[in-house]
């Protein structure tokens, strides 16, 4: 069995055995980075090209490890914003990486939808490595793949998201992934921040963070951008921190064995505690770890590369 | 030159009878309209089992030149026309330089006389340069042959100024077109805020950033008497507020697009561009109220909205191309289609809604059969069904997400001032 869809533009449409799959891949991956030598000869051969509009060194690292511990070739183009918005940066990009013959390609790109228009022009595999405000399938895989180690399962769970929904395109990952896994997800934030109808993507809207975080079984608080307080859309940090900051006694709220996630990078002391990010509930680290083992299971599953056998051993 | 129109059925919204009769047609004038009528001199078309119904009138549209000649021109915005069984278009001041001036006013009117396939009226802008900030010459533009006025997609957002406006178009006796837009709600919006654009990723335009101006713009036409026209209606909220007007006298008119009424949000989904338009496709519950609005009287005008575009334009991200499709050469499949066939309107109707309403909005004399009238006609095929394919197009612009799409109902021939121009697709 594999993935049924050329490319990974987001989680909205890939079925629960995908996910599950994915995550099961996962699984020997991460023995691979645990390893003294990290390297396998899955894709020797190939490359894979990262596309980013958007500077995110974390993310294109950890799919440049991914590929490099697959034996994989790795090229960056860091594309500018600039040209972006002279609107000639994705296609000319797309002719680029065709002609180049890249495997597979890896795109982060401040629009959403930019993700669909290269997997539409080209014929590699397109990994969506997060487009504006739509998806970012690979972390909510690494979410997914951190709350099932840890917890053992997740189906049932209580998953609470805090913070900017509206921007935030690992929400909405998350909240397919989740939802399609049997978790339950729980949203808040302020209600500027809370966009139209998305309790119709089945997660559950809460006015009170306290309600939202009550007996979670999962903490996922996002990223709050300051230039949001500069668009208008709450008054300020300080009362964001107030309201919608996670600190210890919010954290008493949850489940007594609650993970605190965060994506990263935080902005500590405005959505979330110091003493929260570092506490012993926090597996913010091993969210990096399992990073780069949910982008191998990615990068593997998308080539066709290899067989399962060269990975086990 | 003699033209007889023979075994057709006559559709007429000026007496609004539907019968079996032959048109004359003389000197680029209806000669008569009878039953069996002798051919004498004349050619005859056969036209049984087709639908005669006065030149439909499109009062929206964008034909880009003077300015953006890449998009579309006089000549080839025209050609759509025809090819889409327009015999009439009014064309919006979003050129550049800006329609404000009675300069432009004439120069499109002489282009369009020299080159075009259709009749043109321009339509002149409320601003200089539709900056929104001082009124422009509407007098002089009058005078030069505007017949109506709108800044169309650059909204009067100062409500004194478009109270002014208002008084002014009043005094000329000529109508204000309101693209109802509150440019702080719709700001840096893609689409129609709702659950598909949450999903997506892109930023939303909210319904009340069409309705509080729709809102505005009905207190202001009620306060000084002016005629208004809301162009474009897409939203349920829309059609409430122009319906409560007319029942309460305020002398409000409004249009609905084809992609409106036959298309929702949902159409955005995979990111396709030629679904980016402005207002943008709202939920199914609105294209019901739209559709509603429509059989019931309070929407009386269908226009396209034509708006080409390049591909290279349209070929880019979601949220970078521009707003607007192409709409002139789809619009009659879609009104049989989505309207006439799903018994929203009778066909008597759907062709008031696409000539003498929109005729009787700008103050011009088309969109009748009465004789003497000028011998603008379209003939409807409503029985063939056929693909929209865009590379037949005879617009610049290929922007319409129809592609593919099944319709029945077609122009079938298009004859302005007594010359056919269009037969069965075919520019003559
Ligand atoms: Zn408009």
């Amino acid at each position: 069995m594999g993935l049924s869809g050329k490319d990974l533009v987001g989680l909205q449409f890939v079925p629960a055995e995908e996910i599950k799959l994915i995550l099961d891949t996962a699984t020997p991956m991460k023995e691979i980075i645990k390893r003294q030598i990290k390297k396998v000869p899955t894709l020797r051969g190939r490359s894979v090209v990262t596309v980013f509009y958007e500077a995110s060194t974390r993310t294109r690292v950890s799919f440049e490890l991914a590929a490099k511990y697959l034996s994989a070739d790795t090229v960056n183009i860091a594309a500018g914003t600039s040209s972006v918005s002279k609107g000639e940066g994705l296609k000319d990009t797309a002719r680029t990486i065709a002609a180049m013959g890249a495997d597979l390609v890896v795109l982060r790109h401040p629009m959403a939808g930019a993700a669909e228009l290269l997997a539409r022009t080209i014929n590699a595999p397109v990994i969506n490595a997060g487009d504006g405000a739509h998806e970012h399938p690979s972390q909510a895989l690494l979410d997914l793949f951190t709350v099932r180690e840890k917890k053992g399962r997740l189906e049932g769970l209580k998953i609470a998201i805090i913070g900017d929904i509206l921007h935030s395109r690992v929400a909405r990952s998350d909240i397919w992934g989740f939802t399609k896994m049997g978790a339950e997800v729980r949203l808040s934030g302020p209600a500027t921040l809370l966009p139209q109808g998305i309790e119709k993507t089945g997660a559950m809207i809460y006015a009170s963070i306290e309600e939202a975080i009550a007996d979670a079984d999962v903490i996922n608080i996002l990223r709050i951008q300051t230039e949001r307080q500069q668009q208008g859309l709450f008054p300020g940090l300080r009362e964001y921190s107030q309201l919608f900051g996670i600190n210890t006694e919010r954290l008493k709220l949850a489940a007594p064995d609650a993970l605190v996630m965060h994506p990263g990078p935080m902005n500590r002391g405005v959505e979330i505690a110091p003493e929260v990010a570092d506490g012993v509930q926090s597996v913010i680290n091993e969210q990096v770890t399992n990073g780069v083992a949910v982008r191998m299971a990615l990068l593997y599953l998308l080539t066709g590369g290899g067989n399962q056998h060269e990975i086990a051993h | 030159m003699r033209l007889l129109i023979k075994g057709g059925t006559v559709i007429d919204p000026g007496t609004g009878k539907v019968v079996e009769k032959d048109i004359l047609l003389a000197d680029g004038k209806i000669a008569k309209i009878g039953v069996n009528l002798n051919a004498g001199s004349a050619e005859v078309l056969d036209v049984s089992g087709k639908l005669v119904a006065p030149g439909l009138i499109d009062m929206h549209v964008h034909l880009r030149e003077p300015g953006f000649e890449a998009k579309e021109t006089i000549f080839s915005g025209t050609r759509a026309a025809a090819r889409g069984g327009f015999t009439t278009v009014a064309c919006m001041p979003n050129t550049n330089p800006v329609a404000d001036n009675a300069a432009i006013i004439s120069h499109i009117k002489n282009t369009a006389f020299v080159k075009g396939t259709s009749n043109v009226y321009p339509i002149g802008a409320i601003s200089r340069g539709s900056k929104g900030e001082e009124l422009a010459e509407m007098g002089d533009m009058k005078e030069a042959g505007a017949v109506a006025f709108s800044d169309d997609g650059m909204p009067v957002m100062n409500a004194g100024l478009m109270r002014r406006a208002m008084q002014y178009a009043r005094m000329l006796g000529l109508t204000i077109i309101s693209h109802s837009e509150d440019k702080n709600l719709s700001a840096g919006g893609a689409m129609h805020e709702g659950y598909m654009s949450t999903v997506l990723g892109l930023k939303g335009i909210p319904s009340s950033a069409e309705e509080v101006m729709v809102a505005r713009d009905i207190l202001l036409a009620e306060e000084t008497g002016c005629r208004l026209h809301i162009a474009h209606v897409s939203t349920a909220g829309s059609v409430q507020l122009v319906r409560e007007a007319k029942a309460r006298g305020v002398k409000v008119t409004a249009e609905v697009t084809p992609h409106h009424f036959s298309l929702n949000d949902g159409a955005v989904a995979g990111y396709d561009t030629s679904t980016k338009v402005n207002p943008p496709l709202r939920t199914a519950a609105d294209v019901a109220a739209v559709k509603d609005g429509l059989a019931d009287g309070t929407i009386d005008v269908i226009a396209t909205d034509h708006a080409p575009h390049t591909i290279e334009e349209k070929d880019v991200e979601y949220e970078l191309a521009p707003f607007g499709l192409v709409g002139l050469e789809t619009a009659v499949g879609l009104v049989w289609t989505e309207l006439v066939a799903n018994g929203v309107l009778t066909p008597l109707q759907a062709i008031s809604k696409l000539t003498i309403n929109p005729a009787s909005v700008l103050g011009i004399s088309k969109g009748t059969l009465k004789t003497c009238a000028d011998a603008d006609i379209t003939i409807i095929d409503p029985a063939t069904s056929w693909t929209v394919d865009p590379e037949q197009f005879a617009s610049k612009g290929r922007n319409t997400p129809f592609t593919g799409r099944q319709l029945k109902g077609m122009p079938y021939m298009t004859i302005v001032g007594g010359r056919v121009v269009m037969r069965e697709g075919i520019l003559l």
